[in-house]
């Protein structure tokens, strides 16, 4: 295992589903503070690299390490989100049959061994912390309300809050802005920015204006491997790209 | 801090529904033991078994509630440890009939002089003792599902499969147990018992003190599970419930947390079969027939899955049902059971306990387009 400065570091993953290569010799570095867009047509292996990263799918080949001495390929998915790789869904989840406040108590980072929460009291610290992420999220008056009577968009505000509760070093989004209007797409490109000033993020996306509203620097995946990293304009600027994304 | 979490779950209604279960198990045996017969308060000890049996059936009921209505693993095999509970309450009362036994023989059950035992086998020794009888009684049952679930839920077998896998389970062990050589009486299981902690167990004194033991049992049932259910533990159970991969990415262990719920609910069904035992007279292997556990189940589903009172109000209701229709009708019960499945799932999805919510709900979406049509009329001379 190298030694590195990266946050996450990425090299010669294969990941292969009966002969099929979902990743090809992938390699990827992402700085701590950086925020980083992967974009890909269908089938590129955008899921499949966060399924490598949260642990959820182990790579045939290659390193993941996170933080310069975790090794990933060796740890599931608890222990990843314990090191502090979070991750959100493109659907909205959260705990339908638990109050706001509570999906919040059970994002919040602290204890998460069975045995120690039978006992476990939420501490004044707990308590003032969760108060405080529903300030910043602004459902303070609905924190006793169970969240599957949540509107779609008040669960997203949810769901960003049980990130905060979570605090990882590391946010993995998937497709935040899918079947959203552009004003909501707008709002979410601001909040991501928010989120970045002090934690990492990588989101995947389809959506270009989207990305273009991040205004990060973007890696490109084709067929599981990087195809080409840069600015949005660099990027789009590529013969390659402009011939996977549009054809001949 | 023990008192705080045996107290943090209960509610108001859990809490009077526990005294309930309790001035049961104590007004029903009192008023066979101290008014003579010919009082119309009198109750014949006949009530008190029947009474008994349904407080076990109602403690099973809670514990297959525990583990599909708050943890979502649906246990088709739950029987199986009320089962072996009842067969470790069986060599003990066993072991506790000596010589009084058809053959005489003061170590060897009659079954075993039967089958030509020579020596009592290793398995039965320590059965003599009450107390050893009563830590294997929860041991048992909880080491088979320690076993099964250390291994179904680390290699992440969830849903129809994990159903199917107890199912299985508990047919394995009634074949084993209908073997004359498993040494535990084969298919004529083990009967003819005579005294329990040295008291007659045909006696209406010894049938009040069951009936009495088998209410504390349910109300302590009552009381761990509404501390489990009621803690952050609990919390976190019902979300593995409902998003299993999404507290899996928010650092939970799941494993443990279903794992801790699975061996718990095991031993409750083990007590629950112990208590069942003498009160019934009989254990033998058709008590691990799947269909014993297809009806917990079922207990559960008409109670209201995911309360702590529904599954004793639906363990009481059926068996109540089942017990007048196999003496009024007796062809008639399987279809009846078939039915209530049917009318269960399409009309009742939370049970009992759920009405009162449906029909609220109801009258509330009623009121709201009342209120809508009322104002539209309202507009129309405007």
């Amino acid at each position: 295992m190298r030694s590195t400065s990266a946050l996450l570091y990425l090299s010669g993953v294969t990941v292969s589903f009966d002969g099929f290569k979902a990743l090809n010799n992938l390699s990827l570095l992402v700085e701590p503070g950086e925020m980083r867009a992967i974009i890909g047509p269908n089938g590129a292996g955008k899921t499949t690299m966060m399924d490598v990263i949260t642990g959820k799918t182990r790579p045939d080949e290659g390193e993941v390490v996170f933080d310069g001495k975790s090794d990933l390929t060796k740890l599931d998915e608890a222990d990843i989100a314990t090191l502090g790789i979070g991750r959100k869904f493109q659907k909205p989840t959260v705990f339908e049959t638990h109050t706001v406040r509570d999906n919040l108590l059970l994002a919040l980072s602290g204890i998460r061994s069975w045995y120690k929460l039978l006992l476990a009291a939420p501490t004044k610290a707990e308590k003032d912390r969760l108060d405080e992420i529903l300030t910043i999220i602004r459902m303070t008056d609905q924190q006793h309300m169970l969240a599957a009577r949540l509107s779609h968009g008040q669960k997203q505000w949810l769901e960003i809050g049980m990130l905060l509760a979570q605090d990882p070093k590391l946010l993995l989004v998937d497709e935040p802005v899918a079947g959203m209007t552009d004003v909501e797409t707008e709002t979410t490109a601001q909040v991501l920015r928010e989120i970045n000033r002090s934690h990492s993020v990588v989101v995947v996306e389809h959506d270009m204006s989207f990305v273009r509203a991040l205004g990060v620097k973007v890696t490109v995946l084709h067929e599981g491997s990087m195809l080409a990293e840069g600015t949005l304009d660099q990027v789009s600027a590529d013969p390659r790209v402009v011939e996977v994304y549009l054809g001949r | 801090m023990i008192t705080r979490f045996l107290w943090q779950g209960m509610g108001p209604g859990l809490r009077l529904f526990t005294l309930l279960v309790l001035a049961v198990g104590i007004l029903l045996p009192l008023a066979n033991q101290l008014l003579p017969p010919t009082s119309p308060f009198h109750v014949p000890a006949w009530v008190l078994q029947l009474i008994g049996k349904y407080l076990c059936y109602a403690l099973l009921a809670l514990a297959v509630d525990l583990v599909w209505g708050f943890c979502g693993i649906l246990s088709l095999g739950h029987g199986a440890f009320f089962a072996l509970g009842g067969y470790c309450m069986g060599m003990y009362l066993m072991r506790q009939i000596g010589s009084r036994g058809v053959y005489g023989n003061p170590l060897l059950p009659d079954f075993m002089v039967f089958l030509n035992y020579k020596q009592l086998p290793w398995f039965w020794h320590g059965f003599d003792q009450f107390w050893f009888a009563a830590i294997m009684i929860v041991l048992v049952p909880s080491v088979l599902a320690f076993a099964l679930g250390w291994f179904a839920f680390r290699s992440r077998v969830t849903g129809v499969y994990l159903s199917i896998i107890t199912q299985a389970m508990t047919f394995a062990l009634m074949l084993a147990f209908f073997r004359n050589d498993m040494g535990l009486g084969g298919n004529n299981g083990m009967t003819d018992f005579k005294e329990i902690l040295g008291f007659p167990v045909q006696a209406d004194g010894t049938r009040a003190a069951l009936c009495f033991a088998s209410a504390v049992a349910l109300a302590l049932g009552l009381v761990i599970s509404a501390a489990i259910v009621g803690s952050r533990f609990g919390k976190a159970l019902t979300a593995v419930r409902d998003a299993e991969s999404r507290m899996r990415f928010l650092g939970y262990r799941v494993e443990g947390f279903k794992l801790f719920v699975f061996v718990l609910s095991a031993a409750m069904s083990g007590v629950a079969g112990a208590l069942y035992v003498p009160q019934v007279g009989i254990i033998n292997p058709s008590e691990f027939a799947p269909g014993n556990s297809i009806e917990a189940v079922l207990w559960v589903a008409v109670g209201g899955r995911g309360t702590l009172i529904g599954p004793v109000i639906g363990a009481f209701l059926v068996n109540f049902g089942k017990t007048w229709l196999t003496g009024a009708l007796p062809e008639f019960w399987l279809f009846a059971l078939g039915a209530l499945f049917i009318v269960v799932t399409l009309l009742l999805p939370k049970g009992i306990m759920g009405l009162w919510g449906q029909i609220r709900d109801r009258s509330q979406a009623r009121k709201a387009q009342g209120a809508k049509s009322g104002a539209e009329k309202a507009r129309v001379p405007a």
